[in-house]
């Protein structure tokens, strides 16, 4: 392995209305790792990715960018290399299609500058990756869920960090888009040296494309492993609080509700 | 799909209309002055009763429209992006009620001219303080509980001019109507608006793209590195100094603020590095039409200028929306 983590937790405790999401959490992320979060509704996915970027205070513990500090960091550096794909998105006031996606270069453009024409450049190829290649003068708002949904992926894939941090990025996607984007994301990782940290509702899918998966049980009991190790019925049944079922198919084994 | 105007041939054609609008207030009036002998006074030349009337009566009047037009349009387009709510005017969070209220009561006090503006802008201040203060409540400053702020302080406003003008004289009821409405017979010399327009631009335009950033939500922005408290709080206080800048000098005119900035995103995108620039220009040029006609329609008498800003506006603004096929 490389020598230091891109993004590093150490004894991190994240507290939410009484709750733990995680406590003395301690994470090491490399370049080329790719893990998926698992965990059923309101147990913390959401508030754990925030606090990884800073956008939420921890009670306790520290978290490494670096090697740095996050908190030590102005949030413009934080942004050049970690993003967040968050789950929901306003979109109040009107701009286009193109518009949305090239607010992604905001960190990396220097304040009297202007996009140049490779942020331009970076922005058309992310929204041709995600199927949005001539829509680009299109109003966000006529776009439908899912477009929208890929329209927040392009904004992420155009800002171009070395740690991507989704939230959900398989909501609201049909099956095709699911399975492009997060192999596109697995391939970003495992050939362009990014890491990626994952939240998903379907342990397939993590099985598929994350090598590690981080199970949060609730109240701070998390189990953090390979996906060979970790992903088994007994721990999916604990977790989702349903019994899961195996089935074999000619890709390894699936987990359905039983 | 909808065309789309290239932004510099935009913002050049509002350049145009501007000084178009400034050569028709300028010799448009009681006495109508052919376009040579406007130029020739302002190059200090021809003669004194001219020179008179462009310099000191029509310019500053001219000058201090174009201003407040402008602060008003900048300040909406400002508040709309700060509350992410397309219905934001520069009037909403309740500066021109306080603005309104400290008017109205130097009037029903007898004072007048400099005192005027003066409480004016006090009573601006002071409501701007008291929204701050008290949307700073404990879950944190969301837009909703600044508009929702605002908005209450704005009514309770509201309820105090209605009593003012309830206990006001017949003979100052008149100006007090008129200044609610709007009006700029009141004017300063035109210079100290003009500059906090320039100024007030100078310092929004490099933040131009944070803005464009921010108008996708708090906590986009927060992840693409914007921090995002002291921004905001920077937005509310420019867009309350304009406004309240705006109303002292001219009182309460409506719908310039809300309704420029959808002009221009309608015609040209909301890409803020234009639209700000494009508001201060076309919100500018409206005012000062809209004052030129205020002051000729039914001469000697005037208009308020409040009145023909939305008998010019509203038609130009419904046919904008309703052929508007993009976004909004």
């Amino acid at each position: 392995m490389s020598a230091a983590p891109l993004l590093e937790a150490r004894a991190l405790t994240v507290e939410i209305s009484g709750k733990y999401v995680c406590r003395n959490f301690n994470l090491a992320l490399y370049p080329g790792n790719c893990v998926g979060v698992l965990g059923s509704n309101g147990v913390g996915k959401t508030t754990l990715l925030h606090s990884l970027v800073g956008l939420r205070s921890v009670d306790s513990g520290e978290i490494f960018l670096n090697d740095v500090p996050l908190k030590a960091l102005p949030r413009r550096r934080i942004a050049q290399q970690l993003g967040l794909l968050m789950q929901q998105q306003e979109d109040s006031l009107p701009a286009t299609v193109l518009e949305t996606a090239l607010i992604g270069r905001h960190p990396h453009i220097d304040f009297w500058r202007w996009e140049s024409h490779s942020d331009v450049n970076l922005a058309r190829r992310a929204l041709k990756l995600v199927g949005l290649d001539g829509l680009e003068q299109r109003a966000q708002t006529q776009l439908s869920g899912g477009e929208r949904r890929r329209l927040a992926i392009a904004t992420i894939i155009t800002q171009d960090p070395q740690i991507f941090l989704l939230d959900e990025p398989t909501h609201q996607l049909d099956p095709h888009h699911q399975l492009a984007l997060l192999g596109y994301f697995a391939k970003l990782a495992r050939t362009r040296n990014r890491a990626i940290i994952m939240s998903l509702h379907d342990a397939n899918l993590a099985a598929r494309f994350c090598g590690q998966v981080m199970l949060l049980f609730g109240d701070g009991e998390m189990q953090h492993g390979s996906v060979d190790d970790t992903l088994n019925t007994e721990n999916l049944s604990r977790l989702y609080q349903t019994p899961m079922v195996p089935v074999k198919w000619s890709g390894g084994t699936a987990y359905l509700p039983g | 799909m909808q065309q789309r105007l290239h932004p510099l041939l935009l913002l050049s054609a509002l350049t145009v209309l501007a000084l178009s609008a400034l050569c028709v207030a300028l010799a448009v009036g009681s006495v109508h002055l052919p376009l040579h002998s406007v130029m020739s006074a302002l190059e200090g030349g021809g003669d004194p009763l001219t020179r008179t009337l462009v310099l000191e009566l029509r310019l500053p009047r001219a000058l201090t429209a174009f201003a407040t037009g402008g602060l008003l349009a900048l300040a909406g387009a400002l508040m709309q992006v700060l509350l992410r709510n397309p219905l934001a005017d520069p009037y909403i969070l309740g500066v021109s009620g306080g603005a309104a209220v400290g008017a109205l009561l130097s009037l029903l006090l007898g004072m007048a001219g400099f005192w005027v503006s003066g409480s004016a802008f006090v009573g601006a201040l002071i409501s701007m303080l008291i929204v701050f203060v008290l949307a700073h409540g404990r879950g944190g400053w969301t837009p909703t509980r600044l508009l929702l702020t605002g908005i209450v302080v704005a009514f309770g406003w509201g309820a105090a001019i209605s009593l003012l003008l309830v206990l006001s004289d017949n003979a100052s009821l008149r100006g007090m109507l008129f200044w609610l409405m709007g009006d700029l017979s009141y004017r300063s010399s035109g210079w100290l608006p003009l500059m906090v327009v320039i100024a007030g631009l100078a310092i929004c335009l490099p933040f131009a793209r944070h803005l464009n950033v921010l108008a996708r939500g708090e906590t986009l922005a927060e992840a693409l590195g914007i921090s995002v408290r002291p921004f905001t709080i920077a937005i509310y206080i420019a867009a309350s100094l304009f406004t309240a800048v705006a109303v002292t000098e001219a009182g309460a005119i409506g719908f310039v603020g809300l309704v420029i900035p959808h002009m221009l995103r309608l015609v040209s995108g909301s890409d803020h590095r234009t639209l700000l620039p494009g508001a201060v220009l076309l919100g500018g040029s409206l005012l000062m039409l809209a004052d030129t006609l205020a002051r000729t329609l039914v001469a000697p008498e005037q208009l308020p200028v409040g009145v023909v800003t939305a008998a010019i506006g509203v038609p130009v603004f419904l046919y904008l929306l309703n052929r508007a096929r993009g976004p909004l």
